[in-house]
């Protein structure tokens, strides 16, 4: 099969721009930690709502979604903290959105998602159920509110 | 080509059932733009829901209306380039499976008992008759593609050195993706939902029911997609007045996606638990795998039509494009592919984003996506199929088009309204606005303490564009349903424009046989899903019981 000089040269431009598309994309990964959620295995502990504070800057958060609400509702860390979120549902699928900071989890029953992000600006950060789950569903918000200690 | 009364009619109700229908889909359409930018403060409008509204809104546009056509389409390309008529029989039955499917789907979505949307994520459990009438409607479509296949060995007996038409590859290429990745689902259905939604098992594994939808939910925009890329390799060229541009890259892309439609699957759960990162990554690199027969597609379909702009006329870098017949009322699928190609292109880059790995944590489930797959299904995909169903039909029946000078224009308005409906959306979704909510009673209310003014302008543009497009929409169905109830001119046949390759390349065979294609696709999706299932089966915890949308309680029981 005999192939155009000019179409070579596109199969490799094209080539090389999907080379630069991964190389990108693995870059900000690492440079911007900018993930996706890890996942872990099941474990039942996760399934109590609750806040851990770690050290003065390190939290836990084990969320926990069900219709229509998140446990906890409000999550107060002071500025830089860094917080690692747990995430789950006791019933049907949710979101959980903090579009500011780019989180983005589905909360799924019988599975624990998670992700850490870094609050380094003081103010009130919506967490937004993005899943249908239901009649509720529109209601369906929590905030981090992250103040100066 | 002559047809037989019996085939005429199949075809008549394969595309006109779908068009009634969306006067429904449509309406839901509008009513979810009012609804979301808060002119609506209330959970329902004439007695039906919005989430109601919505599953009904994506039930009939996304996955009715396009599995009637791309059956009723499969018919009319095998049928015409064969020139002999599939076997009545088997149209029958494929039609009247699909049809009891679709009627039991919308008895329980009417009657309020399957407000699940249409990806029915469980432990939200519709009633049984919604998941056995999705299950008809998908065996439904499955019939043709052994009666095809039987059709085109036959054919390929006679005829081994010819290249196989290129409307026919895409038609078996398309159908078989789709039998591959709606055993995934019907699995999911059969084998997994209806047993517990009737109660006979009590849990039901959500991460697993997932995993298998999205098996089946990516190849599922590529079984809408294909009819619309045939159409744009073998009619467009013609009605454009020029070439296809390369008869071999339209079968190389064909066979790209026979490869890389459902190994993908996983970059719909880049947020989900269960799925390991290395996992999602892969299914990302897979991904840009599937947009290099996108973007062969795009180039060939550009140079076809420069061809034929330059063919008629047209000078200059861009002069070309003046001379291409954009109003011509006998060329009138030209406005309806063009249309469609100016939408996909937002549609496409939008999809590249949605496809990068942590770049979907920014835009995953807010209202971008809605805003980037209206450009996709809703523009190739819908402008084509509508297009398309109206052609078909007047030749068909030989009946003159109603409103001629009206169904060139159409596409546009439908253009015009989409790219405003989408950039509001896109812009919103940007913002965090969630999509499949109801924003009107909490977010989009100043009275409520959710309230969001940040989302006030992009909800108002989506509500703009929504408007235009309803009215596109209208005038669509209006000159249909008029084009039916007109006059008859003459007999009617059978009639598709076919196109003629510039580059008409000798025929190779590794291009013209599925079994190796078909050996490397099982390859690949092994690769793509044995560590996706692995990872599932071992991260997830205990099922789920049955819950209904109002109710926080599960089901413990259901009456036996
Ligand atoms: C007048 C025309 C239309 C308007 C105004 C419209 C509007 C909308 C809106 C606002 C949503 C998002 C609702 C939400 O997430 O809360 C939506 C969802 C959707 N639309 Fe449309 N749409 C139209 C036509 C179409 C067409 C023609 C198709 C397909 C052929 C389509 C397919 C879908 C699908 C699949 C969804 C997702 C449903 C879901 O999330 O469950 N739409 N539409
Ligand atoms: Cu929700
Ligand atoms: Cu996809």
């Amino acid at each position: 099969m005999k192939i155009d000089k000019s179409e070579k040269r596109v199969v490799g431009i094209t080539l090389a721009l999907i080379g630069l598309f991964v190389f990108s994309l693995l870059y900000a990964k690492g440079k911007y930690k900018s993930d996706v959620p890890e996942c872990l295995p099941y474990d039942k502990a996760y399934e109590e709502p609750k806040i851990n504070k770690l050290d003065s800057t390190t939290y836990q958060v084990f969320s926990v979604a069900s219709m229509w609400q998140f446990q906890p509702a409000e999550i107060y860390v002071p500025v830089g903290s860094e917080v690692d979120f747990y995430l789950t549902s006791k019933d049907v699928v949710h979101g959980f959105n903090i579009a500011q900071k780019n989180v983005n989890m589905m909360a799924v029953h019988g599975a624990i998602n998670k992700t850490t992000v870094k609050f380094n600006k003081p103010g009130v950060y919506d967490i937004v159920c993005h899943e249908y789950c239901g009649v509720g569903h529109q209601n369906m918000r929590a905030q981090v509110i992250v103040n100066y200690p | 080509m002559q047809v037989s009364k019996s085939f005429k009619r199949v075809i008549f109700l394969e595309l006109a059932i779908p068009v009634a229908l969306l006067t429904i889909g449509i309406y839901h359409g509008l009513m979810q733009t009012i609804y979301r930018a808060g002119v609506l403060h209330q959970t329902s409008f004439a007695k039906l829901d919005y989430y109601q509204g919505l599953t009904l809104h994506g039930v009939i546009n996304a996955l009715v209306l396009t599995t009637f056509f791309a059956v009723a389409f499969g018919h009319v390309t095998i049928a015409f380039y064969f020139k002999r008529e599939p076997n009545k029989k088997l149209m029958w039955l494929s039609f009247w499976l699909m049809l009891t499917g679709v009627l039991m789907a919308a008895g329980a979505m009417l009657a309020g008992k399957a407000s699940v949307l249409y990806t029915f994520y469980p432990p939200l459990k519709a009633h049984p008759l919604f998941y056995l009438g999705a299950a008809l409607l998908i065996i439904g479509s499955w019939v043709p593609l052994f009666d095809w296949a039987r059709m085109y060995n036959q054919w390929k007996r006679f005829n081994p050195e010819t290249k196989t038409p290129l409307a026919v590859l895409g038609t078996l290429i398309n159908f078989i993706i789709w039998f591959v990745c709606t055993l995934a689902v019907a699995y999911e259905v059969l084998v997994l939902l209806i047993p517990w939604s009737l109660g006979w098992t009590d849990t039901v594994n959500v991460n697993l029911a997932r995993t298998l939808f999205w098996f089946f939910g990516h190849a599922l925009v590529y079984f809408w997609l294909l009819p619309a890329y045939v159409m744009f390799y073998t009619v467009l060229p013609k009605v454009a007045g020029g070439k296809l541009y390369s008869d071999l890259a339209g079968r190389v892309a064909l066979f790209l996606f026979l490869l890389f439609s459902i190994p993908v699957g996983v970059h719909h759960q880049y947020s989900d638990p269960t799925i390991a990162q290395g996992v999602k990554f892969f299914h990302g690199m897979l991904t840009y795998g599937v947009s290099i027969p996108s973007f062969i597609t795009a180039f060939t379909l550009a140079a076809s039509l420069e061809y034929a702009g330059r063919k008629r006329g047209g000078k200059g870098l861009f002069g070309w494009m003046s001379k291409l017949p954009w109003f011509d009322e006998n060329r009138f699928l030209f406005a309806y592919f063009i249309g469609g190609l100016i939408l996909f292109v937002f549609g496409g880059v939008t999809g590249i984003i949605n496809a990068s790995y942590s770049l979907n944590t920014v835009v995953h489930n807010t209202a971008w996506l809605p805003g980037h797959f209206h450009m996709t299904v809703a523009g190739p995909v819908f402008l084509g199929i509508v297009g398309m169903s109206l052609y078909i039909y007047s030749k068909l029946s030989g009946k003159k088009i109603a409103m001629p000078k009206l169904n060139t224009i159409i596409p546009y308005l439908w253009v015009i309204g989409m790219l405003i409906f989408s950039f509001g959306m896109s812009w919103g979704g940007l913002r965090g606005e969630p999509r499949r909510t109801n924003l009107g009673t909490s977010y989009l209310n100043p009275e409520n303490p959710l309230f969001r003014a940040d989302w006030v302008p992009t909800t108002l543009l989506a509500l703009l564009g929504g408007i235009i497009m309803f009215i596109a929409g209208m005038l669509f169905i209006l000159n249909f349903f008029a084009t039916i109830l007109g006059k008859k001119k003459n007999a009617g046949e059978l009639e598709i424009p076919v196109s003629e390759a510039y580059h008409d390349e000798k025929r190779i065979p590794l291009f013209d046989k599925f079994k190796p294609w078909l050996v490397a696709m099982l390859v690949i999706i092994l690769l793509a899903y044995v560590p996706a299932l692995y990872n599932v089966n071992k991260n997830s915890g205990p099922g789920a019981p049955r819950f209904n949308i109002d109710n926080p309680v599960p089901q413990t029981s259901v009456k036996k």
